[in-house]
């Protein structure tokens, strides 16, 4: 069985971000980009599968300008058997994310597709939803625990969801997209990192896919959230009730 | 996205729809949760949303369920917000639990006979689950999270974590579907005066729905702490409990005070993952999003990803015994101590809840 895994370069998750003085978005050049932390679990969880025997090989999938190349060859260095780099210097939204997944799982034909549950630059939380619709595939988004049954060709997925904890029973093939308690990814150790080298990277565009990139909203501006202004520092637990009752009134 | 991105999506639309985006006829679907026969109260939200985006705007209330439980939650749902002009029922055993799979079919389905320009739902774990699935179906791109509305296709969001606000104009074709926050579009109390004529229920035609991956998902169970607490998303009062409360006994403390001050409880990503509470009290850019009137910090250091969940609360106070923690730089009133002093105090001090 193969498990595709789809992976994003994003700015890392420590960096204090910085919006654009011209209010086009937000400050990327020179700032330092990870993979997706989602995307590292879902990666995580697929070389689990395939350690558990019960895949022959996982393939990262990455889109976008040429250094996503670096963030699939770290998927190799993890573990990852192949790559393939979806060459575009056009914005992707997640509609045309899914659709250019869609036609390589056609051409790849995995049993599962697995993604972070979001990106943490766009916040989005859609692309696994919206590929899953399109492909008729069953999904179960926001997994915390992930146990495959080959003989049954089913996997039962615990997702994190409001009210706690839902378990659902999926028939392959399937998309599932992670959360943050899945499990712990792996750091690539050096021998790894070397062996990546020589593992393939296949580079397609979106024509060869026959995917056609189109918008169907604009950004007119990216902002800073309001200010709150500052806050004061209080000397006793008195002084803190007294502020809570008599000057914010929240008491 | 760069400018020039930008310029290019907006060559691509046609002087018609350029045209006929100064004056439209909004209908809105809202796709609605219920339990226990009523309406969730984040449901109510998503149609005060409906309702900036336009003046003249006929909102539909779209229920899915199967039998009793379902036609008592749409009795209640007729007269739940004056918007609702009609609700409508989809009964089937397929939809019996809210499953993404059914629900995108369903919204296809309802889409395609009633039109509507736009589709909304709240950004619960049901919406953020099934709206982008029917987006898909549907072939238009989703606007998610949308904090702040004005008109018709002009959308606030926040990205990377809340530290930056994104301004979109959609300009694709209908439906317009978004999901929205619920804390973004608080429901002031609706007058009895104001619920005159109850909206009429339809029932939707479901003798077409029928859908492959339908019965390729299948619920199995569902588990989660049963508390008289309020809930988290909607109380007016939160108390957080972070890394520093360092046990799940200690997390007690937090159950007394929340107790005490009638509020729900919270916690952080670090105390889920340590094991001390479970994950629905997570609160954070991929957990629950608050914007209670107040929100107590415990033991919280303030990682980004946390104040992303938290930062719309109207008063915010931390206690930490470290001074450079970064939630003071968000608290409005912080002090610097020990939390297993300052809780035995406050619960020893603070009024009884009226």
């Amino acid at each position: 069985m193969k498990i595709m895994v789809a992976i994003k370069r994003v700015v890392d998750y420590a960096v204090k971000i910085r919006v654009k003085s011209d209010k086009t978005g937000v400050e990327t050049a020179n700032v330092k980009m990870s993979m997706n932390p989602f995307c590292e679990i879902a990666l995580e969880e697929a070389l689990r599968i395939k350690e558990g025997g019960m895949a022959s090989e996982v393939v990262a999938v990455s889109m976008g300008p040429q250094q996503c190349v670096d963030t699939l060859r770290t998927g190799l260095a993890m573990g990852a058997d192949r790559g393939i780099h979806v060459d575009t210097r056009d914005a992707l939204f997640p509609l045309s994310v899914a659709k250019l997944l869609k036609a390589l799982v056609n051409v790849e034909k995995p049993q599962i597709l697995i993604l972070g549950k979001q990106a943490i630059d766009d916040d989005c939380n859609q692309t696994g939803q919206m590929v899953a619709g399109l492909l008729k595939w069953p999904q179960a988004t926001f997994a915390s625990k992930v146990v495959l049954d080959e003989q049954k060709k089913s996997v039962t997925v615990d997702r994190e969801v409001d009210g706690g904890l839902e378990t659902l029973c999926l028939d392959l093939p399937a998309v599932i997209t992670t959360d943050l308690r899945l499990n712990q990814p792996r750091y690539a150790t050096l021998p790894n990192i070397m062996k990546a080298k020589s593992k393939v990277i296949k580079k397609y565009t979106p024509k060869e896919l026959n995917v056609e990139i189109k918008s169907d909203f604009e950004v007119v501006q990216v902002t800073e959230p309001p200010k709150r202004k500052a806050g004061v520092i209080l000397s006793s637990v008195d002084d803190l009730i007294d502020k809570l009752k008599n000057e914010a009134c929240v008491l | 996205m760069t400018t020039r991105a930008m310029l290019r999506g907006f060559r691509g639309r046609s002087i018609a729809s350029l045209a006929s985006s100064n004056y439209r006829y909004i209908s809105t679907l809202v796709l609605a949760e219920h339990e226990g026969g009523s309406i969730k109260a984040s449901t109510v939200s998503a149609v005060e949303a409906a309702k900036s985006l336009s003046k003249n705007n006929s909102v539909s209330l779209l229920l899915a369920g199967a039998g009793a439980p379902l036609q008592e939650a749409a009795k209640h749902a007729t007269s739940c917000h004056p918007s609702i002009s009609q609700v409508l029922t989809a009964d089937s055993d397929k939809l019996a639990y809210p499953l993404a799979e059914p629900w995108a079919k369903l919204v296809h389905l309802v889409q395609q006979k009633g039109s509507y320009t736009h589709i909304i739902a709240t950004s619960s774990s049901f919406g953020k689950n099934i709206l982008p699935r029917a987006a898909a179906l549907l072939d238009v791109s989703p606007i998610t999270d949308v904090i702040e509305i004005s008109g018709s296709n002009h959308f606030v969001r926040p990205i990377y974590a809340g530290n930056a606000l994104c301004t979109v104009r959609y300009t694709g074709s209908n439906p317009c579907m978004l999901t929205i926050r619920a804390t973004s579009f608080p429901v002031h109390s609706i007058a009895d005066s104001a619920r005159s004529d109850a909206a009429p229920i339809c029932q939707v035609d479901l003798s077409t729905f029928d859908e492959d991956a339908i019965d390729k998902s299948r619920y199995i169970k569902h588990s989660s702490d049963n508390t008289e607490r309020p809930d988290l998303a909607s109380a007016r009062i939160v108390v957080t409990g972070g890394r520093g409360l360092k046990s799940a006994e200690n997390f007690k403390m937090m159950e007394k005070l929340a107790e005490k001050l009638g509020a729900a409880v919270g916690a952080t990503r670090a105390a889920v993952d340590a094991g001390f509470v479970p994950n629905d009290l997570q609160v954070g850019q991929t957990g629950k999003i608050v914007a209670p009137e107040l929100y107590m910090a415990f033991g919280v250091s303030g990682a980004i990803q946390h104040i992303a969940g938290m930062r719309d609360s109207k008063v915010i106070v931390a206690v930490n015994k470290d001074e450079d923690a970064p939630i003071f730089q968000v608290a409005d009133y912080g002090l610097v101590g020990d939390l297993f002093e300052v809780i035995p105090e406050l619960l020893e001090k603070l009024p009884e809840k009226k």
